[in-house]
């Protein structure tokens, strides 16, 4: 019952289960011939694992763990830039705690931060510019990092700056866009995809609509999914009824959080602060083209590239990854975790080697806490 | 990262600013509610709303907000949050 007692309804939880089981079975899905579905989102990944769904779902449905996680696919040179900007003097560098244990090529955020940079963990953008009204002789860098549910935060933040005339306040804007590396993979000939279960609490921002191409050029339905076992659930059901009927569409399983057309105040806020990038790099990835986003110039005065000279605006920076780190292949769903040499031995939540072992919502972290979760165990 | 925690607004402490005090899982703290505004900032008042970073995004039912709060609690994300918060409050302190 280990698994089952955290459904709220588990009646509801295996009604849902034996219609997605029937419906594999009409399509003739099966564990040689899977069903693939990409759950772009890192919460989803989390909640997956944690829930045990990839074990309670019918055999032929396989997980593919997107590249949702903004923590895991932070390329090192970034990381490489934010030590270098905190050990500038003046400087306080202040990042979300997601970000601290992230593996550069020299040191993380945590290591510069214990050799004496000022680095703080901070809850919200608000907490850096509270930090720069409160040390008007620092320079206070925010390490802006996150989908489309964060940026609108910093670019508010920014506004806010700009509107008391802030002049120690800069963001280190690392924000990156949902849609473009679902194109990538969706353009790659390796992948194998049949459906996508889409980020909820990104679509809250954008709405639903930025996911139409994936529906009407590549036929591949997606449904925005929430977070609890089963919306996951519901979703994936979802999938497979368009799957049977051989319909792509996109629809909202979350509607009761996620507007069609997104939030009106965030999207307005995005768009003023912030502009495409020609291209951002990816770990794992490599160059996504439009995938990033910078400052727009009129509040360069608050772009940390530009005041620092550093990133992107130094020019382009690519390091490779650390030998035998297969992020890359797991993150494209070539490999799974347990796949990757490196996995369990030279690569630990504790000691991580790659990404996707940083974070929870990566797909490593999550196999490595909660992979041992068995079927028997969950339903009995 | 991008999940977001339920929270209720329970008073508003700048105006101008669109801040307003929000009680997320047991821990208070000052959010901006500029994304859900929809008429006087007091109206606010009692209403539930997603939190992320800081910022109110979406307004949700209280019943949402019941389910929300007990999945995230399940995901340990609830908890994460509120440290977050802490570690948060900390750092303008100089001890983050």
């Amino acid at each position: 019952m280990k698994y089952a007692t955290e459904f709220r309804d588990p009646k509801a939880a295996r009604a849902v289960l034996a219609r997605i089981a029937g419906l594999a079975d009409q399509i003739g899905a099966t564990k040689a011939r899977p069903v693939h579905i990409m759950e772009i989102c890192g919460g989803h990944t989390h909640a997956i694992f944690r829930y045990g769904l990839d074990k309670l779902v019918h055999e032929g449905i396989e997980f593919i763990h997107g590249p949702g996680c903004p923590v895991c696919v932070l390329p090192m040179s970034r990381v490489d830039e934010c030590v270098e900007i905190a050990r500038r003097p003046g400087v306080i560098f202040t990042t979300f705690g997601d970000a601290m244990r992230v593996p550069g090529t020299k040191m993380s955020l945590m290591q510069a931060k214990a050799a004496g940079a000022d680095i703080r963990m901070v809850y919200s953008p608000l907490d850096a510019l509270e930090l720069a009204r409160r040390n008007p002789e620092r320079k206070v860098v925010f390490f802006g990092l996150g989908f489309e549910t964060t940026t609108p935060s910093t670019a508010l933040s920014i506004q806010q700056a700009a509107r008391e005339g802030l002049e120690n306040f800069s963001v280190f804007c690392n924000h990156i866009t949902v849609p473009e590396p679902i194109r990538a993979l969706l353009d790659d000939p390796h992948m194998v995809l049949d459906g996508f279960v889409g980020p909820g609490h990104v679509s809250m921002v954008i709405g639903i609509h930025p996911y139409d191409f994936i529906a009407r050029d590549y036929g591949k339905p997606i449904v925005v999914a929430g977070f609890e076992p089963l919306d996951l659930l519901q979703s994936v059901l979802m999938v497979l009824i368009q799957i049977r009927d051989g319909r792509a569409e996109v629809e909202n399983q979350y509607a009761r959080v996620v507007p069609e057309h997104g939030n009106p105040v965030s999207l307005a806020a995005i768009d003023d602060v912030y502009e495409k990038r020609p291209s951002f790099e990816w770990r794992g990835l490599g160059e996504i083209d439009r995938s990033g986003l910078r400052i727009r110039a009129k509040y360069r005065a608050y772009d940390a590239e530009e005041t620092f000279g550093i990133g992107y605006a130094a020019g382009p920076r690519v390091v490779a990854e650390p030998e035998g780190c297969a992020c890359g292949q797991v993150m494209t769903g070539r490999i799974k975790p347990t796949g990757c040499a490196q996995f369990g031995s030279g690569c630990t939540p504790e000691m991580p080697l790659g990404a996707l072992m940083v974070s929870s919502e990566g797909a490593c972290a999550a196999y490595w806490q909660y992979g041992g979760a068995r079927i028997s165990e969950a339903v009995e | 990262m991008c999940l977001g925690i339920p929270g209720r607004i329970v008073a508003v402490t700048d105006e101008h600013r669109m801040m307003a005090l929000a009680e997320v899982s047991g821990v208070r703290r000052e959010v901006n509610v500029a994304c859900i505004l929809e008429g006087p900032i007091e109206d606010l008042l009692g209403e539930w709303a997603l939190i992320h970073v800081g910022f109110a995004m979406a307004r949700i039912d209280a019943d949402e907000a019941a389910k929300t709060l007990q999945a995230l609690q399940d995901l340990g994300e609830a908890q994460e949050a509120a440290e977050a918060m802490a570690e948060g409050a900390k750092a303008l302190e100089g001890q983050g």
